[in-house]
C-alpha cells in the first residue's frame, strides 16, 4: 500500500513539473511563434489542453517505472523469482475505459475547435493565390491588382482561393497556424482572420522541388486604412503600367518568374535578369550566345533549348505558353533592367 | 575472395548487371528501329532503364539460384526435403540456405547494412543543416548529375525509404529466427519461399540505391505526383526498388501466418503462445494485405511517366489527391508493421528480466490485433491539409484517436509487469526500458497530430519528424537492439560485450532524446520538413547545431554496436546455456542452436510466463528420446 501512495504522489509531482517545465520553455499555453490570427488563438487553446493531458499521461507511466527501477531491483544474492501476479481484469478494464473517455472528450473538443476555425464570414475579402515553382502570386480580383506581397487588413476574415500552376505546394504562415495544400487541378480554400499587425512570411510546406526551401513570400497585416492606401497605390501602379515595359513587369510577377530570376543581380535558382539583355551569355556546352530577342523568346517557350553555364540540365524551369505580344512586353521590360 | 565470387550473392549481382544491360539494350534496340531517341542524360533512355531494372531484378533471382529447386520441380526432378548446408562460417550467409535461422541472420545483416547506409545519408544532410545558408551542398557543387540542393533532396528521400526497407528486413530477421524456435517447429512452413522472400529484397535494395546515381529524385519517400511525375529517371528506380522489395514483405508475411497456424508444438493453444508470436501474426496480417497498395500507387505513377496515362495528372482528368489515398492506405498501416514486432519483443523480454509473469497476457495479445485493425481506418490523417473533402477530416480524427486505447493497454500492462518485480538491467533490458520511454514520447506526441486543428500547424514540420522518429526508435530500433543482444548467444553460443553494450545504450539514449525534443521544438517554431536551408530569422541555428552533434553521437553508438556485434561472434564470452534464465523453449537447449532446431519435440504443459509460481511446472516438456529412432 505504501508503494502506491508514494507513487501516486510522484505521479502528481512529475505531471506538475512536466507541465511547468514546458510552460517555462514557452510551449504549454501556446504553440509558437506568436499567434497572429483569430484561428491561431483557438488552435493554441486546444494545444494547451493537449499539453495538460500529455504531461499527466507521461508522469502516469514514467513515474511508476522509475520508482520500480529503484525500489524493486533484484537484491544481491537473491535468486528467487518475484511474486506470481498474472493480471487483474478490473484494472485492465479500467485502463481501457479511462483512456476511452479521454479520447471521446478530446474528439469532441477537436471537432469543436475545427468548427471554430472554419467558421465562415460571408463578408470575407476574397484574394486569389497562385503558387508555382518557386514563388507565390496574389491577385485582388476586386481591384485588378497583382502582387507578390500579400497585404491583409487586420480583424477581417480573408478567403484565399488557391491554385497551383505545376506541383503541390502548401500555404503556411506559422503565425497564422493554419496550413493548406495548393493542388494542381483544383481550387483550395484558406480562411483566416489576421489579428496582429506586422510582417510575416508564407512558407511553402510541401516539398515542391529543388528550391522548395526558398519558396517564401512576404505577408503584411496592417490597419484597414493602411491596407486601403496600399491597394490604392497598387491600382495607380497598374494604371501607370499600360506601357509595354509595365505590362511586361506585371507579367513577370503574375507568372512567378521573379521567384527564380532576380532583377538586381543576386543569384537565385535561375540566371539573373540584371543587365541580361544584349549581354554575351556563356552556355553549358562552352559556346557563347548574345541575349537578344530570339534567345529570350526561345528560353521562355523551351527552357531546355539552351542551358546557361552553371545551371542544372535539364532545366528546372517549366515551359511557359505566352503570346508573342506578351513575350515582346517581357523583353521590353528586360531592356530596362540595367 | 574466390569463395565470394562463387557465392550466390556474387552470382546474383553479376546476373542483375547482365539482365539490366540486356533489358535496357532490348528497349534501346526497339526504339532505334522505331526511329526514337536511343540515348539520354544517363546513357539509356528512361523506358530502357525501367525495363532493364526489372529484368535485372528477375535475373538476380535466377542467377543466385534461389529458384532452382522450383525449376527442377517444374522439369519433374525431385529435390531433397532439406538441404544440408555444405557451406560453413561466413559463406553460409552469402549463399542460398533454406534454414530459417540462417535466413534470419541474413535478413538481420542486410538490415544492419542498410541502417548504416541510411544513417550515413542522415549524417550528411544533418551536417548541411548544422547552420543556415548552404554549407557544402551548394548550388555550385556537382555530384551524380545533381547540384547541392538536389543531392540533399535525393539523400533525404533515400534516407526515408532505405530505413523503411531496413526496418522491414530487420523485423523479418527477428521473426524468422525466433518464431519457429518459439513454436517448436523445425523450420518455416515454406522454406524455399522463405529464402525467396529474403533474396528478392537484395536486388530491391540495389535498385533503390541506384536511383542516387541516375539523377536522384526530389520528392521525399512519399513520392507524391505531380512532382514525382517530373523528377529525373532516379525516381523510376526508386519506384521499382520499392515494388520489388515489397514482394519480400508480402511473401514473408504469408509464410509467418501459415507457420504459426500449422506448426505449433503440441499443447500450444492460442492463449499459450509466446506473446511475440501474437505480435508477429498481427504485423504479418497487415503486411500481407496492405503492401500491395504502395506497390500499386508507385506503379501507377511509373505508368503515368512511361505511357502518359493520366492517373494523377489533372490536365488529363487525373487526381493528385487519389495517389495520397492509395499511398497512405499502405503507408500508415506500415508504421504498425514496423512497431508491432518491437512491442512484441518488449512484452517477450520484460517478464524474463523482472522475474514476474507478463501482466494481462490476453489483453496485450488482443491489443496487437486491435492496433492492426484500427490501423486500417486512419490513413487520411496524413492528409488533413491535402485538400480532400474537409468533412472527412472529422471521422479520421476520431479513428486515429482510438489507436491510443490498445496502445495504452500495452503501456499500463508493461508498468504493471515491472511493478513489484525483481528487476535486473543487463543490456537487453536497458534497451527494453529505453524503448518503452521513447515509444511513450512518440505516443504522446501523436494526438496533437491526430486532432485536426493543432495538426494544421504541425503538419509537414519538424514536429512530425520528431514524433515519427520517437515512434520508430521506441517501436523498432530500441527493441531491435534489445532482441539482438538477447538472442545473440542463441545464434552464436557467445554473448556480446556488456560494457560496450551499456556504452552503446548510454550514448544513444540521451543523444536521441536531445535529437527528437529538439526536432519538435524547432518544428513548433516554424522549421518545415525536407528543406535544405532555413531562414536565419527563425533563430534556430544553434538548436540545429545541437541536433547535428546529437546525430553524430547516435552514429558513434551504432558504430560501437556493430564492432561489438562482429567482434563477439569470434571473441565473445562463451554462453551456451540458459544465459537469461528464461522459461522459453529455445533456451532449454544448448546454444548455438542445432541445425534442425530441437532434437526432441516438446509439448506445452503450462503458461509461458509463469515466473515465481511456487511448485509451478516449466513451460515446455521435451519428450524422451526413443531408442533406435534417435540418431
Amino acid at each position: 500500500m505504501r508503494h502506491f501512495v508514494i507513487v501516486g504522489i510522484l505521479v502528481i509531482v512529475m505531471a506538475v513539473l512536466t507541465y511547468v517545465g514546458l510552460d517555462a520553455a514557452g510551449f504549454a499555453t501556446q504553440m509558437n511563434p506568436v499567434a497572429a490570427s483569430a484561428q491561431a488563438q483557438t488552435i493554441d487553446s486546444m494545444w494547451h489542453w493537449e499539453i495538460i493531458a500529455m504531461s499527466f499521461l507521461f508522469a502516469l507511466i514514467v513515474a511508476p517505472m522509475a520508482y520500480s527501477l529503484v525500489v524493486f531491483r533484484k537484491r544481491k544474492g537473491d535468486n528467487t523469482d518475484a511474486q506470481h501476479i498474472e493480471g487483474n481484469t478490473a484494472l485492465e478494464i479500467g485502463w481501457t475505459v479511462g483512456p476511452l473517455i479521454l479520447v471521446v472528450v478530446f474528439a469532441y473538443m477537436g471537432a469543436y475547435s475545427l468548427g471554430e476555425i472554419r467558421r465562415v464570414d460571408p463578408e470575407a475579402v476574397v484574394i486569389k493565390v497562385k503558387a508555382q515553382q518557386f514563388s507565390w502570386t496574389f491577385e485582388y480580383p476586386e481591384y485588378g491588382v497583382v502582387s507578390n506581397e500579400l497585404h491583409l487588413p487586420a480583424n477581417k476574415q480573408v478567403l484565399l482561393k488557391m491554385e497551383s500552376a505545376d506541383v503541390i505546394h502548401s500555404f503556411w504562415v506559422p503565425e497564422f497556424r493554419v496550413k493548406q495544400d495548393v493542388v494542381p487541378g483544383r481550387v483550395t480554400e484558406y480562411r483566416i482572420t489576421p489579428t496582429l499587425i506586422g510582417s510575416y512570411k508564407v512558407r511553402c510546406a510541401e516539398l515542391c522541388g529543388t528550391s522548395h526551401a526558398y519558396m517564401e513570400g512576404a505577408i503584411v497585416v496592417s490597419e484597414e486604412a493602411d491596407y486601403d492606401t496600399w491597394i490604392a497605390e497598387q491600382i495607380a501602379i497598374a494604371a501607370a503600367a499600360q506601357t509595354p515595359e509595365g505590362k511586361g513587369q506585371l507579367l513577370t510577377v503574375s507568372k512567378g518568374c521573379v521567384g527564380c530570376h532576380s532583377i538586381d543581380g543576386s543569384p537565385l535558382t535561375g540566371p539573373t535578369w540584371f543587365g541580361l539583355f544584349g549581354s554575351d551569355v556563356k552556355l553549358a556546352d562552352g559556346s557563347t550566345i548574345t541575349a537578344d530577342e530570339a534567345f529570350i523568346s526561345q528560353s521562355i517557350l523551351d527552357p531546355n533549348a539552351t542551358i546557361v553555364e552553371g545551371f542544372p540540365s535539364p532545366s528546372v524551369m517549366p515551359p511557359y505558353v505566352l503570346t508573342e505580344e506578351e513575350i515582346a512586353n517581357i523583353i521590353a521590360y528586360l531592356k530596362t533592367l540595367k | 575472395m574466390k569463395r565470394f565470387i562463387s557465392s550466390a550473392l556474387a552470382h546474383g549481382l553479376g546476373w542483375q548487371l547482365i539482365g539490366t544491360l540486356l533489358g535496357a539494350g532490348l528497349i534501346t534496340g526497339i526504339r532505334a528501329l522505331m526511329g526514337l531517341s536511343v540515348t539520354d542524360r544517363f546513357f539509356f533512355t528512361e523506358p530502357a532503364w525501367v525495363l532493364g531494372g526489372f529484368i535485372g531484378a528477375i535475373s538476380f533471382l535466377f542467377g543466385s539460384g534461389v529458384t532452382s529447386d522450383w525449376m527442377k520441380w517444374a522439369r519433374g526432378i525431385d529435390t531433397p526435403e532439406h538441404h544440408e548446408d555444405h557451406h560453413s562460417g561466413w559463406e553460409k550467409y552469402v549463399n542460398v540456405s533454406l534454414d530459417h535461422k540462417v535466413i534470419g541472420i541474413q535478413y538481420t545483416i542486410v538490415a544492419l547494412a542498410l541502417i548504416s547506409i541510411g544513417g550515413l545519408f542522415a549524417l550528411i544532410f544533418r551536417t548541411e543543416l548544422a547552420a543556415s545558408q548552404l554549407q557544402f551542398l551548394t548550388t555550385d557543387m556537382k555530384l551524380f548529375g545533381q547540384n547541392g540542393p538536389q543531392l540533399y533532396n535525393t539523400l533525404m528521400s533515400l534516407h526515408g525509404m532505405i530505413m523503411i526497407v531496413s526496418i522491414l528486413l530487420g523485423i523479418s530477421g527477428i521473426i524468422n529466427y525466433v518464431v519457429p524456435l518459439l513454436l517448436g517447429a523445425q523450420d518455416m512452413a515454406f522454406p524455399r519461399l522463405n529464402a525467396f522472400s529474403f533474396w528478392i529484397a537484395v536486388p530491391g535494395a540495389v535498385l533503390l540505391l541506384s536511383s542516387l546515381f541516375l539523377g536522384g529524385f526530389d520528392t521525399g519517400w512519399t513520392g507524391y505526383p505531380p512532382l514525382s511525375a517530373r523528377a529525373p529517371v532516379g525516381m523510376q528506380m526508386f519506384f521499382l526498388g520499392v515494388f520489388v522489395a515489397g514482394w519480400s514483405s508480402i511473401l514473408g508475411a504469408l509464410n509467418v501466418i501459415v507457420t504459426v497456424l500449422r506448426m505449433r508444438a503440441k499443447g500450444m493453444t492460442a492463449m499459450r503462445m509466446p506473446i511475440f508470436v501474437w505480435a508477429a501474426i498481427a504485423t504479418s496480417l497487415i503486411a500481407l494485405t496492405a503492401t500491395q497498395f504502395i506497390g500499386l500507387s508507385f506503379q501507377l505513377v511509373m505508368f503515368q511517366r512511361l505511357f502518359g496515362m493520366g492517373f494523377f495528372d489533372p490536365a488529363k482528368g487525373g487526381n493528385p489527391v487519389l495517389f495520397q489515398h492509395l499511398f497512405w492506405f499502405y503507408s500508415h498501416p506500415a508504421v504498425y508493421v514496423f512497431i508491432l514486432p518491437g512491442l512484441g519483443v518488449i512484452s517477450e523480454l520484460l517478464p524474463v528480466f523482472v522475474r514476474k509473469p507478463l501482466f494481462g497476457y490476453r489483453w496485450i495479445a488482443m491489443s496487437s490485433l486491435g492496433i492492426a485493425l484500427v490501423g486500417f481506418v486512419v490513413w487520411a490523417h496524413h492528409m488533413f491539409t491535402s485538400g480532400m473533402n474537409e468533412y472527412l477530416r472529422v471521422p479520421f480524427m476520431y479513428s486515429t484517436l482510438l489507436v491510443a486505447i490498445p496502445t495504452g493497454v500495452k503501456f499500463f500492462s508493461w508498468v504493471a509487469t515491472i511493478w513489484n518485480g525483481k528487476i535486473t538491467t543487463p543490456t537487453p533490458m536497458l534497451f527494453v526500458l529505453g524503448g518503452i520511454v521513447v515509444f511513450l514520447m512518440g505516443g504522446l506526441s501523436g494526438p496533437p497530430n491526430a486532432i485536426v486543428s493543432t495538426d494544421l500547424h504541425l503538419h509537414d514540420t519538424y514536429f512530425i519528424v520528431g514524433h515519427f522518429h520517437d515512434t520508430i526508435f521506441g517501436g523498432f530500433v530500441f527493441p531491435f537492439f534489445a532482441a539482438l543482444y538477447y538472442w545473440f548467444p542463441k545464434a552464436t553460443g557467445r554473448r556480446m560485450n556488456e560494457t560496450l553494450g551499456k556504452l552503446h545504450f548510454w550514448l544513444m539514449t540521451p543523444a536521441f532524446f536531445v535529437l527528437t525534443f529538439g526536432m519538435m521544438y524547432i518544428g513548433l517554431l516554424g522549421m518545415r520538413r525536407r528543406i535544405v536551408d532555413y531562414d536565419p530569422a527563425l533563430g534556430i541555428d544553434s538548436t540545429h547545431l545541437v541536433l547535428t552533434i546529437a546525430g553524430y553521437l547516435i552514429g558513434l553508438s551504432v558504430v560501437i554496436f556493430i564492432y561489438n556485434f562482429f567482434n563477439s561472434i569470434k571473441n565473445g564470452e562463451k554462453a551456451e546455456g540458459n544465459v537469461w534464465n528464461s522459461r522459453s523453449p529455445e533456451w532449454q537447449v544448448p546454444s548455438p542452436m542445432p541445425v534442425h532446431n530441437y532434437d526432441q519435440p516438446f509439448e506445452v504443459i503450462s503458461e509461458p510466463y509463469d515466473y515465481g509460481l511456487e511448485g509451478g511446472s516449466p513451460y515446455v516438456k521435451f519428450s524422451e528420446p526413443e531408442s533406435g529412432k534417435h540418431q
